[in-house]
């Protein structure tokens, strides 16, 4: 059996399963957040009855993220109405907006608080939730009411999904990011390739990942169709959840003769910077092929492209250097932002490159990466063209219909800053080699 | 399954989340039906304007005049927002007939009752124009406009969800659960 088959299987008390087979599983954990909570939580009061209790309240992880920083009437009125659900229900990991407690976006707030778990089975009202395939675990997105379905009962019928094995040998370059990865592997098997399919990445290559580069590739698993993305986990995983404290989960590996929908072989080190055109995440060709395109904004943030790592890499670039367009920084978390003030570059922190390379720093959240109310930080409203390291580029996604998005590495969207066309990051190999500081 | 009937809304192929309610849009509660009506109201407002001939719905309207809408391939990828099935339904469309889906729409639009996703092995995007009168019965399509009729996939293993109305109900009547 495949990993994705064998966490299934386990979960549904089943010893052997196939892709086809409609199971009922026990859910680990239930994610949601601002947005779709409250419609969750209302088809589960609906359902289950005004008093109802939900199933396991130190199994529901309610993260708002989506529109926290906004005037918006209703978006503040969704985030009261959750923190009484919460409270009614006395949800134990409820991350609340404009306290300490509050994190930021939910996929990266997931790994950094340790609910992340080999083996897991987690469901979340996003369709980014397959991040959390990074460690192991069967993680997909779902809508309210099969959301308000666990609420009540801690379980879901799903399909065993078949899988597609990515395999990628060698080592990447040092200037080729998850991000390139993904984008390169959707490009491959077109924008509805991996539809109801598990995409699961392997390979030596992967396993020098670090862990925020393993989400980044999981997390666009849907931008191809995916129910999930997957890469089992191994002493990088181990090591990223005793930092956390996790020590209670099990470990599963594709079996070396089980059965895949497909296989693409990819040699690492061939592996380019590429950048995903208007209006598909499948739209892709190599970023020096777009040397022309002239970009008005760089946005580097969200789920996919808003992670520690992802803002060490845009600062090597950025250092020393004045941004010729606008460039809006948004850290996935409070997390990555504290690090934003305590990792340095040849003695200069991740802040202090942005401010001085003339960038703007908003706080964490989802931000404009779905557009989002009108005065979003970030969001366009004009016909900005923007190289972004979010997810989608779809029409309108950023916010105005008449914008355009380019979705790339945060190198390649820093390089792009730099020089107000799509550049490769190649261009800066002497500055993307330089190491952060001890 | 019950007869629908109505006029068809023709779009192109990877009709995602984003232009069929727009993230700015996804504020409005559902179960409040007076907030929950502007889910209708701004349905199909993110497509490119370019890629239509007429709106779906008029200006300052919450319904359309259409019933069923009729795509080509990988309809609903993108986001797992139930407010996407959520606002066809309350804009009026019964059905939408593509040649894909992408899984979360497709499991959203059964699973909370929200219209029947019929898949299409032709092109029909290519066969039926916006405006035509449309009729479908079980699994045959009919064009009444042009007096053409076509076979559409059999609904398979989702049939019973959607004939229960949705999981819940589905899950009552099985005895998945218990309320």
């Amino acid at each position: 059996m495949t990993i994705i088959e064998k966490i299934l299987a386990n979960k549904s008390k089943i010893n052997k399963v196939k892709p086809g087979d409609n199971i009922w599983v026990d859910v680990d954990i239930l994610m949601t957040h601002d947005v779709c909570g409250p419609g969750t939580m209302g088809i589960f009061k609906e359902k289950f009855g005004e008093d109802a209790k939900v199933w396991d309240k130190e199994k529901i992880v309610l993260i708002p993220d989506h529109y926290i920083f906004t005037k918006d009437k209703y978006a503040m009125r969704n985030i009261e109405y959750v923190t009484q659900f919460a409270k009614e229900q006395e949800i134990k990991h409820f991350y609340k907006p404009f306290t300490d407690d509050y994190k930021g976006v939910c996929h990266v707030a997931l790994a950094e608080e340790g609910h992340n778990k080999p083996g897991d089975v987690l469901f979340g009202t996003d369709s980014h939730t397959c991040t959390s395939g990074a460690f192991g675990q069967f993680a997909s997105g779902i809508g309210n009411t099969d959301a308000a379905f666990i609420m009540g009962t801690g379980k879901l019928w799903v399909k065993v999904p078949e899988s597609i094995k990515f395999q990628f040998n060698g080592k990447f370059p040092t200037y080729v990011m998850g991000k390139d990865v993904v984008l390169q592997t959707i490009g491959d098997i077109g924008f509805d390739g991996a539809t109801y399919i598990c995409m699961e990445y392997t390979g030596d290559a992967i396993t020098e990942l670090n862990m925020e580069e393993r989400m980044t590739i999981c997390n666009m698993a849907i931008e191809a169709g995916g129910k999930c993305g997957i890469i089992a986990a191994d002493e990088v995983t181990k090591e990223y959840l005793k930092e956390r404290g996790v020590t209670d989960y099990k470990v599963f590996n594709s079996d070396t003769d089980a059965t895949y929908h497909s296989t693409y072989n990819y040699n690492a080190n061939k592996i380019v910077p590429v950048v995903a055109k208007p209006y598909s995440p499948g739209n892709v060709e190599p970023a020096e092929k777009l040397s022309h395109i002239e970009v008005t904004r760089s946005y580097i943030g969200s789920c996919t492209g808003g992670k520690t790592t992802d803002f060490i890499a845009a600062a090597k670039i950025l250092k020393g250097e004045k941004v010729k367009i606008e460039t809006f920084i948004v850290p996935a978390t409070r997390n990555v932002e504290r690090n934003f003030e305590t990792i340095k570059i040849k003695g200069e922190t991740l802040k202090e490159i942005f401010e001085n390379a003339g960038c703007k720093i908003g706080p964490p959240s989802c931000a404009a990466c779905l557009g989002g109310p009108e005065d979003t930080f970030g969001r366009t409203h004009r016909d900005e063209v923007v190289i972004a390291t979010t997810n989608r580029n779809f029409h309108g996604r950023m916010g105005s219909i008449d914008s355009k998005v380019y979705l790339a590495s945060p190198y390649t969207a820093a390089a792009s800053a730099l020089t107000g066309k799509i550049t490769d990051p190649r261009k800066y190999i002497n500055k993307i080699e330089v190491g952060i500081d001890e | 399954m019950n007869k629908i009937k109505g006029k068809a809304y023709v779009v192109g192929d990877n009709i995602d989340t984003d232009q069929i309610i727009p993230a700015m849009h996804l504020v409005y509660r559902t179960d409040i039906e007076k907030e929950a009506k502007n889910y209708g109201k701004y349905a199909m407002s993110g497509i490119n304007p370019k890629t239509i001939e007429v709106p779906f719905i008029e200006e300052g309207r919450y319904e359309s005049d259409y019933t069923i809408m009729i795509s080509g391939k990988n309809f609903g990828c993108g986001s797992s927002r139930e407010h996407a099935p959520l606002s066809l339904e309350k804009a009026g469309i019964k059905a939408v007939v593509a040649q894909g889906y992408a899984r979360i729409f497709y499991r959203n639009s059964v699973d909370g009752g929200f219209l029947i996703p019929y898949e299409s092995k032709n092109r029909l995007i290519d066969e039926i124009k916006t405006g035509d009168e449309i009729e479908i019965s079980e699994n045959i399509l009919k064009n009444i406009t042009t007096n053409k009729e076509y076979i559409l996939g059999e609904l398979g293993d989702i049939e019973g969800i959607i004939k229960a109305g949705g999981i819940f109900n589905y899950a009552l009547q099985n005895g998945f659960m218990t309320k």
